[in-house]
């Protein structure tokens, strides 16, 4: 094959491999794109055919809708709060357990490490019913202090794993010469083992915030009262169980206002994201 | 450790040029547990403890409601499951879901790594495009896709006027349309994830042994074959282990698309223990269920895992 036709057969495969990328790429794009359309459409044209992916009479009546009388201010703060303060404490306390293994031998090590394991093994949903029961009992239910008791719980072992993972890339020496130095492990931990471990404390916590601010089957289950729903919650009830009295628009301009915050921190932060999955851990 | 030889090592300290940690960690034991001590609490008392609630549960039949005695049933509780139709069904339906969505995401994702893998300007672009349904919620997403394949929706419409279909397809109002939908949705989502492992895993394909079978005259699919599909065995065990459990444990689409029905038809074996439990109050024949779901995944998963390794000697 000459040179010529070589680079004529290259950029032809080019060409059609840039147009079956592309081509999959509106499929994954389509339904959103769809999603927000609709969020712009008055209620009556919701389901007309054709479909209108440009909405012909576009209103900001469903997001109005959406902020005054479905509360969804309320509920976007909660999930705010919520996600937040188990995002810190967990990512506080997994690190802490990361330091002891990747930087101390104990005994025991091995089986406590064991232990979580298993923890990580063991999937969220099937947890549920005892979790409960532990909820009922010790007055957590119906209460976001309930919600950020589990959600720190059922991060802290995948959290545990990804910062070890860190934590032993960072050299040992400096750890040992802060200690000649005479600092303690706190300090050692909060003022060498922290900063250095910058890369993977980002990672943990991009992907602990956002299974929190996503969280369903946990909040659907032990809360009731309207005061305390989380979004994904408030936007389910709005979608209600049939399909005739439903206001798709006020669901998903609740639903866009839900998952904007996502797609920003999707995309500023993507570099860790990457390396969260890389590390091997972490299904998104 | 005794007392003689701690001196010993205090001894060989003091001639020793500074102090080695190992030394300096034995004077503080306490110092890892410490570190230890409040995430593992934590951890202890609310999974490792409703872990061995789950299973003492699942042999009662247990009551929520206070005052109330549970009564020991023994094994009752997975003998009932056994001869369930509708524990079955709920079965069926999750293995049916587990071979509609694996394969495609497996085969699908490898091939749009390695279409995205070659350079390209607008690579960073197509990436985020796909993986942009995998960081978006649950909830979201099952409710866009149950109006999506509604009657009236723009699944039917699209089949409609291409005349694939005739475009009224009740996709939700029947059982294997329905987990078709359902399973629709599973590789939607699911498609970027592997793709972004495919996309790591491909970094590691040694190029010298690519271009030494290119010069050996290897085309495209025997290299495939021959160089890149062993590089990636790793990432391809991870891959299916992963999508085997995540596949067993689909709840949140099921129950918000279908919601388990018409009829318990579409239920899975996570939608159904959730009504047996929080509908019907049978927490114990629930907690029986959700014993059965983890220890099917756990067994699935060591013999994949044993699988994958025998078949190269490699641990993924």
């Amino acid at each position: 094959m000459s040179r010529s036709t070589r680079r004529a057969a290259g950029i032809g495969l080019g060409t059609v491999r840039h147009v079956v990328l592309l081509a999959g790429a509106l499929l994954m794009i389509a339904p959103f794109l769809y999603m927000v359309a609709i969020s712009f459409t008055p209620n009556s044209y919701v389901l007309t055919t054709p479909p209108q992916f440009v909405p012909e009479n576009p209103t900001l009546g469903n997001y109005a809708q959406a902020l005054d009388a479905q509360d969804i201010p309320r509920y976007f703060v909660n999930s705010l709060v919520v996600a937040t303060i188990s995002t810190a404490i967990s990512v506080l306390l997994s690190s802490m357990m990361a330091y002891a293994f990747a930087r101390f031998r104990f005994p025991g090590r091995e089986v406590i490490f064991r232990i979580l394991l298993v923890g990580l093994m063991i999937p969220a949903v099937m947890l549920l019913i005892p979790q409960f029961v532990l909820a009922k009992h010790v007055g957590l239910l119906d209460s976001l202090g309930g919600l950020v008791v589990f959600y720190v719980a059922g991060s802290l072992a995948l959290n545990t794993f990804l910062l070890r993972g860190f934590l032993e890339q960072t050299p040992a020496e400096l750890d040992e010469a802060m200690q000649m130095d005479g600092a303690n492990a706190w300090t050692r931990y909060w003022r060498l083992a922290l900063p250095l471990a910058k890369p993977g404390l980002a990672t943990a916590t991009i992907f602990t915030f956002l299974a929190c601010w996503d969280e369903f089957a946990w909040a659907l289950t032990i809360i009731n009262d309207p005061e305390a729903r989380t979004l994904p919650i408030a936007i389910r009830l709005l979608a209600g169980q049939g399909n005739n009295a439903v206001q798709w628009g006020v669901v998903f301009a609740a639903s866009v206002m839900a998952v904007i915050p996502v797609i920003v921190v999707f995309l500023v932060f993507q570099r860790h994201f990457v390396q969260g999955l890389v590390s091997g851990a972490v299904k998104g | 450790m005794t007392i003689s030889s701690l001196q010993a090592r205090a001894a060989a300290d003091a001639v020793a040029p500074g102090p080695r940690p190992r030394t300096r960690r034995r004077r503080f034991p306490a110092t890892p547990y410490l570190f230890l001590l409040p995430g593992f609490v934590l951890f202890a008392v609310t999974v490792v403890y409703p872990i061995t609630q789950a299973v003492q549960m699942s042999l009662y039949d247990w009551r929520i409601i206070g005052g109330a005695t549970s009564e020991f049933l023994g094994l009752a509780n997975y003998a009932r499951a056994l001869g369930d139709d509708h524990f079955w069904l709920s079965f069926g339906n999750t293995v049916f879901y587990l071979i509609a969505t694996i394969p495609p995401q497996i085969v699908l994702g490898l091939v749009v790594a390695l279409l995205l893998h070659a350079r390209s300007p607008i690579r960073p672009f197509l990436r985020v495009l796909y993986y942009l349904p995998v960081v978006t919620s649950w909830v979201v997403v099952s409710l866009l896709f149950r109006f999506l394949f509604a009657d009236q929706g723009l699944i039917n419409w699209t089949l409609g006027t291409t005349g694939v279909t005739g475009g009224d397809t009740s996709w939700l109002a029947d059982r294997w349309s329905g987990m078709l939908a359902i399973s629709a949705l599973g590789v939607w989502k699911g498609v970027g994830w592997s793709m972004m492992i495919f996309l790591a895993a491909l970094q590691g394909v040694p190029q010298s042994l690519m271009e030494a079978a290119t010069v050996d005259g290897a085309n495209r699919w025997q290299r495939f074959r021959a160089v890149t599909l062993p590089a990636i065995r790793a990432a391809m065990a991870f891959v299916t282990v992963m999508l085997v459990i995540g596949a067993f444990n689909v709840f949140i689409s099921v129950y918000l698309m279908t919601g388990g029905g018409p009829a318990g038809r579409t239920d899975v074996l996570l939608t159904y223990m959730y009504r047996l439990a929080f509908g019907d109050l049978e927490f114990g024949y629930g907690s029986a269920i959700a014993v059965i779901l983890t220890l099917v995944v756990l067994v699935l998963s060591l013999a994949q895992l044993r699988l994958f390794r025998d078949r190269d000697g490699v641990t993924p």
